[in-house]
């Protein structure tokens, strides 16, 4: 995959880092937005929960550090690369993408790392730290929690990225895609957990879940970090992730596959 | 690899367009099925360019230049037909066919708008895979042609567009393609950077050997640089040869208009040239006339006789440029030559209205 093209892989990686350093200031916002987010459900929840007691498995202070670190992986895994994309094809510059020995996939993946490393660093850190501060959110003391949550992140982001970039390349097959767009962005913060974990669904629906991609990319690891899968258990879930990582590779590549032939290069 | 570079046989490509039904009806029906008209662009055409050559593609917008320029860059994938340039069939080795070629849209950037040229070079460098001694000795090259060395670390948002366009050429020239292809490359420039564009183009043809490929609305710069055209008109070639003999053949002739010192009637002057029936003499007045010379007839013979006889004051020679034939063509769709007699009919409208 990398055979030789490597350095340039990297690269891209690397100027998209810096791309979005120039632009940071954009991010301070964003932080204040995310760190919003979670105090609104943080004091939902700390409504519905009352006293104390345990809802779908969780505690008032497990959901509490489940709010925080899911709105912060978001943070990071999070990306623009359906849009990317989708805007690529409707403007015909994805003519430019194919003149070059590369492909065209692998450096979209590329900048959305380098696009993921800048938020991990700017974004989700700092935003975890000032999300501390203000709501009681406890870090998990067990080693192999933080490791399976760092490896499991970024699957998230693999993950995420693969749907992002499928729902992009819709906009091959489709006049105007912004519509799928839409909507892969609510379902996946819906049914990734994200607002509303996956074990407080009606029973039909949690089981559906467990047969879509969605829950790998913030309800899985999220539960590694709030401690309640633990041991043998976040290796099982980091199977999940991989899995679904394999599996989106095959729709991904059939797609791209098909557009070659369906490519109709607008504006001439 | 044989001597062609370009080889296009029985190419074609159609494209499904969609159908919208009218009203509130179709669109409701739309959402249902989809009906889809197939439109063909590019309607099997053959020719092959060798290596070395400089090859103009023409024709009028929507004709297919584009999307030929397209499949021959592994862009497209053709409907049906063969196609080999460089050796390689374009769409199905796209990665390592790439390599050998250098591509020029006119009208996009391939330049990465945030980054500094000289990073956006050094990128491509890594893409295209070149060593750095060799990336380097090319790079001086083409930066000392093209006079690109304050421009190098400027980002590239903040280029004029004729400087844009000469950093593109280099970012499409840096792995030393052996095949360019270059779509309206001196599009919205000014003459300056449009000639010297024509002549870097020229000097890399003669000195590396390399094939161009061009379209261009510019028949100035098919002028400068190609000994070839082709002419295409609804995903057709309408013409394929010399420009030299496009011009000839097309060329209807040249006009000469005289000013005289004293008046001078229009039967004086046929009278004169009595030996050549095929001139058409009109004239404006008394002082002023012109006469059109179809191309078997030499401009001096005509003017040996009327010189002689006549008091001139003034005499302008007119010949048909490329502009003109060109659009005659595109009007009239074919490249086959019309009778004399309409061609000689046009002309007189267009003269009398000078």
């Amino acid at each position: 995959m990398f055979n030789g093209t490597g350095g340039a892989y990297l690269d891209f990686i690397r100027i998209r880092f810096l791309t979005m350093l120039a632009y940071r200031v954009n991010y301070y916002t964003g932080i204040l937005i995310y760190t919003l987010n979670i105090g609104v459900y943080y004091f939902t929840w700390k409504a519905i929960y009352g006293g104390g007691g345990e809802l779908g498995g969780f505690t008032a202070s497990q959901m509490t550090t489940y709010l925080a670190v899911s709105w912060m992986a978001r943070a990071f895994y999070f990306n623009n690369l359906d849009r990317e994309i989708s805007t690529d094809i409707r403007d015909g510059s994805i003519a430019i993408q194919f003149i070059r020995p590369y492909n065209y996939l692998m450096v979209k993946m590329m900048q959305g790392f380098g696009e993921g490393l800048f938020r991990f660093m700017l974004f989700m850190i700092p935003g975890m730290a000032i999300a501390m501060l203000f709501f009681p959110v406890k870090l998990p003391t067990a080693p192999e929690a933080w490791a399976g949550f760092l490896v499991m992140l970024f699957f998230s982001f693999l993950i995420n990225s693969q749907l992002n970039i499928i729902t992009g390349l819709m906009a091959f097959f489709v006049e105007n895609n912004e519509g799928f767009m839409r909507m892969k962005r609510v379902v996946v913060d819906l049914f990734s957990g994200l607002i509303i974990p996956i074990s407080l669904f009606p029973s039909w629906l949690g089981s559906i879940m467990e047969f879509l991609p969605f829950q790998a990319i913030t309800y899985l690891p999220g539960s590694v970090f709030t401690g309640r899968i633990q041991g043998v258990g976040i290796w099982n879930v980091l199977g999940v992730q991989v899995l679904w990582f394999v599996l989106l590779l095959i729709p991904m590549v059939w797609l791209y596959r098909a557009s070659r032939k369906r490519l109709f290069v607008q504006g001439g | 690899m044989s001597g062609n570079a370009i080889e296009v046989k029985d190419l074609r490509k159609t494209f499904k367009v969609q159908k919208n039904r009218e009203g509130l009806k179709g669109a409701f029906l739309d959402l249902f099925k989809r009906e889809y008209n197939e439109v063909a662009a590019v309607k099997d055409i053959s020719f092959s360019i060798p290596q070395g050559e400089i090859c103009g593609y023409i024709g009028e917008n929507g004709a297919g230049k584009s999307t030929t320029i397209k499949m021959l860059t592994g862009i497209l994938v053709p409907t049906s037909g063969h196609l080999t340039v460089g050796g390689y069939v374009p769409y199905e080795e796209r990665e390592k066919f790439v390599q050998h070629i250098g591509v020029v849209f006119g009208q996009r950037s391939q330049l990465w708008w945030d980054i500094g040229v000289i990073e956006s070079f050094q990128l491509l460098r890594k893409v295209y895979k070149v060593s750095e001694p060799d990336f380097k000795r090319r790079l001086d090259e083409l930066v000392e042609r093209l006079q690109l060395q304050d421009l190098l670390n400027r980002p590239v948002r903040k280029l004029s567009l004729g400087q844009r366009m000469r950093c593109e050429l280099v970012a499409a020239l840096l792995h030393n393609p052996s095949i360019v292809f270059l779509d309206e490359p001196t599009i919205g420039l000014d003459i300056v950077v449009k000639s010297e564009i024509r002549e870097f183009l020229k000097d890399m043809n003669r000195d590396h050997g390399t094939t161009i490929l061009l379209t261009t609305h510019d028949l100035q710069d098919i002028e400068a640089l190609c000994s070839r055209v082709i002419m295409l008109d609804d995903g057709k070639i309408i013409y394929d040869g010399g420009l030299e003999e496009l011009k000839n053949r097309w060329g209807t002739g040249r006009e000469v208009q005289f000013q005289f010192g004293t008046p001078t009637r229009l039967e004086q002057l046929r009278s004169w040239t009595e030996a050549l029936p095929a001139l058409a003499w009109s004239a404006e007045n008394e002082l002023e006339a012109k006469v059109w010379i179809p191309l078997e007839i030499n401009v001096s013979d005509v003017l040996g006789q009327v010189v002689s006889k006549a008091d001139i004051t003034d005499i302008k020679i007119i010949e048909t440029n490329t502009d003109d034939i060109v659009r005659s063509i595109y009007q009239s769709g074919t490249a086959e030559k019309k009778p004399d007699a309409t061609i000689r009919e046009d002309e007189g409208v267009v003269a009398t209205h000078v």
